[in-house]
């Protein structure tokens, strides 16, 4: 066919996590539309820190771009720069996100509060999670790229990166802007 | 089909009958011909010393044709069987006759509690008769029922009447029916609630206008008592469970 | 990869312990067979479970040997793990990992799976699933009782469905059976588009590969939703939310619409290998091409496609709006029309042939047609005027079974008894098939037409003891039929399973082409070694070029080169390239 297994493998596997945040982003929709309500429990997420975090990710993913543009010139040494900066990015990323859920769990809004903060952390969550096992997956792809090896492996791991920045360009809008 | 089980009790159960049969009818033949066709072939084209199988590719037209026919016609009997179909579930589900009569239907873990609109013919008044198991409606009168939940999914179905709708927490469903025959009919749940859900059957009372009016009569003046020995809806169960009659 | 199983045979493999060539092992046919066994395993308690629950129903309140008396918490456990087992833990297993994983590298002529260690890891994890469902059985409370639908509240609050422990365990299985061949389809998908062998074109590919790997990007494709309803009712479960609970504003319909956005779509995830298996055994036995090949690739696809779009007539009569139950009437029946065709075409496969009874050939000929009723008999339910009648009736269980055991179990026998000889390099005993096969058919026919019969006549699912109702005492010598049925069809079990296992140790052996097929997997030794092929074959035309005219012999191996001047026609050059 063409299409290098691994990079195969990586769209399988974003493929099948588009089907799963859209079931469960399309369920928040569908729920938030018929509850008004919702709104005033939405007013309280932090609109600042959540278009801060957009700003990180998108800017952790310009870097995940040019480590793939820097492997494939063979320069793996710069790829597993740019892909650290990319894990940093991720860091920061958690980081204001802790921050944000320790304000919002200390007053009150929780998992089982209210089914609005049901779907935020559910959703939050879970992009999280993936947050998380992305940037461990780069730290293995940086450590072998630095010795010039699988350099493949940095394209693959930055397409998965740009998925979760593109759940996150959804969750933004969904769970900070719409008021 | 159902016809040769359960009696048509309910207006719209010929219609639901009649859908039965033209689908058994139309798929029938389809199927006894496929049936018969495909034995044939395997018949007709076992092996045999020294006859050789042909090279069939079924890419030309003319092959093609002899699924493709097949194929089409399918889909045209598809669309006859698809225009009765909307039509009986318009009847039932979409469009309904104005209501004569209002009940309100609540399903439990696991029984089943009537609220009938009592001899002011209003529900939601203070004359209102609580049954539980016993639900009485009138041959001939268009009722329209309001289906409650307390607590899990359950399913209003009364067979006779080809009429089901599930019961969902949280919502008040509206369904209708008219009564056709008179007799007493099984009410079962149609959606798994739990351990009792083989244990919470019902029976629908169907009366003719008078002895409909003399029950009315008898619960209202308490002569009859609204709800089965016990109150609690579980015990009702357990009497029936125990054989103490229909 | 031509010259890479020739240096693959010199590994160094042969001091392999027996973990590590049997449990730990990357080989696909290894991993193959490991999700085989432990799918037929899962059959057999699949097996017990309705074996216990049909002798309720009909002796209802007698002690049931083997079990004891059935309460009806007892019985809403059996029935949901009967469902639950047999189609995440029997049907998916055999019918797509098993065979896929086995004959995937085999057929298309390459050594292995593109990633033969997530191959492993896809089933590490789906023996964890099986460990985790099976544990469910030892809670307190049991397994889970809520069906396999699992629809809340009922699932969602143990106060409701009395099984606690249950509940979550079966959650968590399903999840990880999910994740598991998530994972498995990745290498299905990816081995299939990359790794055929030279001069094997997309339409050269067998028709079975074709249809597991469509089933791999339908189940990717429709289990997403699904999984996070998983999480939503998981929550809901353990962390006290509300997505499923109309009193915290939740609504349960939308289980529904998750959980059958994916159960739609699945039944096809399990009906096209199986038709693969049927078109594989029906080819060869009657040395034919297969009727339209090309039809049969985009049929299917059609099938695939159009099967998103059917889900809610599973919930016409759920609370969902009615005339979003007419569409889903429409698109019900429009489905019909190109799997109607997928049965022409298999059936206009056998004009014209020299059809050879073996048993394989047998059950792949039941299949077809006893998977006719569960089709028709599908318009009735599709039809959503007629299904407000039939819904929740033991109509609706004879329709699936007519259509999920020809899948799962015909489809599975009619695999096992063609490629036995290849998997274990021995042939399996044809008179003991046979008395299998027609024991086994004649048991199913018998357990559900009566079911059809009772079904029309008003009893409801999942009722554990009918004599509440006047109306349906009646039926019960319909029950009693059933039953025996089910017990006729248990005892030709036996059969099989000692023809299967004694056969493996001391069948007849078996030569590598002992069926003079065409497909790749044929060319490889029976059984095949680590790297399967001496030397990788190169393709030269389609699979099933059956009884072509000129030629001598009536199958032409896809290996085999075409004929070069000089040699008389139809002479196969060898079979080994």
């Amino acid at each position: 066919m063409g299409l290098p297994t691994g990079r195969l493998a990586v769209w399988w596997v974003i493929a099948s996590e588009i089907v799963i945040f859209g079931g469960l982003l399309g369920s928040y929709i569908m729920y938030r539309l018929s509850h008004d309500a919702w709104a005033e429990q939405a007013a309280v997420t932090n609109t600042l820190a959540g278009a801060f975090n957009t700003f990180v990710l998108l800017t952790s993913s310009l870097s995940a771009v040019l480590a793939h543009r820097a492997a494939e010139q063979g320069d793996g040494r710069k790829a597993a720069r740019m892909l650290y900066f990319t894990v940093l990015g991720g860091g920061v990323f958690l980081v204001v996100k802790s921050f944000e859920w320790g304000y919002e769990i200390s007053h009150g809004y929780t998992l089982a509060s209210n089914l609005f903060w049901s779907f935020y952390y559910t959703a939050a969550g879970l992009h999280a999670l993936h947050v998380i096992a992305g940037m461990v997956i780069m730290l293995f792809v940086a450590r072998t790229a630095a010795r010039n090896e699988e350099l493949q492996r940095v394209e693959n791991i930055g397409l998965y990166w740009h998925f979760v920045d593109l759940v996150w360009i959804f969750l933004f809008p969904l769970l900070y802007i719409a008021k | 089909m159902p016809s040769w089980f359960m009696q048509q009790a309910s207006s719209f159960a010929p219609d639901v009958d009649n859908l039965i049969l033209l689908i058994t009818v139309i798929v029938g033949v389809w199927f006894v011909a496929a049936e018969a066709i495909f034995f044939w072939l395997i018949w007709k084209f076992r092996a045999r010393d020294g006859v050789k199988a042909q090279y069939v590719a079924g890419e030309t037209p003319r092959e093609k044709r002899w699924v493709s026919w097949p194929h089409y016609a399918v889909l045209v009997f598809d669309i006859l069987i698809l225009v009765v179909a909307l039509r009986v579930w318009n009847d039932i589900k979409i469009s309904a006759p104005p209501p004569e009569e209002r009940i309100r239907v609540v399903a439990q873990q696991w029984a089943w509690t009537f609220q009938h609109a009592g001899p002011d013919g209003e529900l939601d008044t203070a004359d209102d008769i609580r049954t539980v198991d016993d639900m009485h409606v009138e041959v001939g009168k268009t009722y329209y029922f309001d289906l409650h939940s307390r607590d899990v999914l359950h399913s209003f179905s009364v067979p006779v009447f080809r009429l089901k709708q599930d019961a969902v927490p949280g919502r008040s469903i509206t369904g209708w029916f008219r009564p056709t025959v008179t007799g007493e009919f099984d009410i079962q749940c149609a959606e798994i609630c739990g351990i009792g859900h083989g244990l919470m059957p019902a029976r629908i009372i169907v009366a003719t206008p008078d002895e409909h009016q003399a029950w009315l009569s008898a619960a209202a003046s308490g002569a009859v008592p609204a709800v089965t020995a016990g109150a609690a809806p579980g015990t009702a169960v357990v009497a029936r469970a125990e054989g103490d009659g229909q | 990869m031509s010259g890479h199983a020739a240096a693959h045979a010199d590994h160094g493999h042969h001091h392999q312990s027996f973990f590590q060539k049997y449990l730990w092992s990357t080989d696909h046919k290894v991993i193959g067979m490991q999700y085989l066994f432990t799918g037929m395993l899962m059959a057999l308690i699949g097996g017990f479970t309705v074996y216990v629950f049909r002798m309720q129903l009909a002796f209802p309140g007698e002690s049931v040997p083997l079990w004891g008396t059935v309460t009806a918490s007892d019985y809403n456990s059996l029935v949901t793990m009967h469902g639950s087992i047999m189609i995440f833990w029997v049907a998916m297993p055999v019918l797509i990992a098993a065979f896929g994983n086995f004959l995937i590298p085999l057929m298309l002529g390459c050594d292995d799976m593109v990633f033969p260690k997530l191959n492993r890891l896809s089933y590490q994890i789906f023996l964890i699933s099986v460990l985790v469902i099976l544990s469910s059985f030892f809670v307190p409370g049991g397994p889970f009782g809520g069906a396999w639908t699992a629809y809340p509240p009922l699932s969602a609050d143990p106060a409701y469905n009395a099984t606690p422990w249950g509940a979550t365990l079966w959650l968590v299985a399903v999840a990880l059976e999910f994740v598991a061949f998530l994972l498995g389809g990745i290498n299905f998908v990816t081995t299939a588009m990359n790794s055929r062998a030279p001069g094997m074109k997309m339409f050269d590919v067998p028709i079975v590969i074709w249809m597991i790997v469509l089933a791999s990007l339908v189940f990717m494709a429709s289990v997403g939703p699904l999984i996070a309803g998983a999480v939503m009712l998981f929550f809901d479960q353990r962390l006290g939310t509300g997505f499923f609970d109309p009193a915290a504003g939740g609504d349960p319909v939308l289980w529904q619409h998750l959980f059958w956005f994916f159960g739609h779509p699945e039944v096809y995830v399990v009906l096209l290998p199986a038709l693969g298996i049927v078109a594989e055994v029906m080819t060869t036995f009657s040395r034919k091409k297969l009727f339209a090949y090309k039809t049969v690739v985009f049929t299917a696809i059609a099938t695939s496609i159009i099967s998103f779009f059917v889900w809610a007539h599973h919930q016409f009569v759920a609370g969902i709006d009615p005339r979003m139950a007419g569409l889903f009437t429409v698109t019900t029946l429009i489905i019909s029309v190109p799997i109607a065709e997928m049965m022409f075409v298999y059936i206009a496969t056998l004009y014209g042939g020299s059809i050879r009874l073996t048993t394989a050939m047998l059950w792949a000929l039941a299949f077809i047609a006893e998977f006719l009723i569960g089709g028709v008999t599908g318009i009735f339910l599709g039809a959503a005027g007629a299904d407000v009648y039939f819904h929740d009736t033991y109509f609706v269980l004879a329709h699936f079974h007519y259509t999920f055991f020809p899948i799962a179990f015909i489809g599975t026998f009619a695999g096992l008894s063609y490629w036995f000889p290849k998997m274990f390099g021995r042939m399996m005993n044809e008179t003991l098939g046979k008395i299998h096969f027609w024991g086994t058919v004649i048991g199913f026919n018998l357990i559900f037409i009566p079911l059809f019969l009772t079904g029309s006549g008003g009893d409801h699912r999942r009722i554990f003891d009918y004599s509440l109702f006047p109306e349906l005492e009646y039926l019960q010598p319909l029950r009693i039929l059933a039953t025996v049925g089910l017990l006729i069809l248990i005892a030709f079990q036996p059969v099989f399973i000692y023809n299967f296992i004694n056969s493996m140790f001391r069948g007849k052996v078996a030569e590598a082409n002992p069926w003079r097929a065409n497909t790749l997997e044929w060319v490889a030794p029976s059984p095949p070694p680590h790297g399967n092929f001496a030397e990788m074959p190169v393709v030269y035309r389609g699979p099933y070029e059956y009884s072509v005219e000129g030629r001598d012999e009536d199958y032409w191996p896809q290996n085999v080169p075409g004929d070069a001047p000089g040699e008389p026609a139809g002479q196969s050059a060898g079979q080994v390239a």
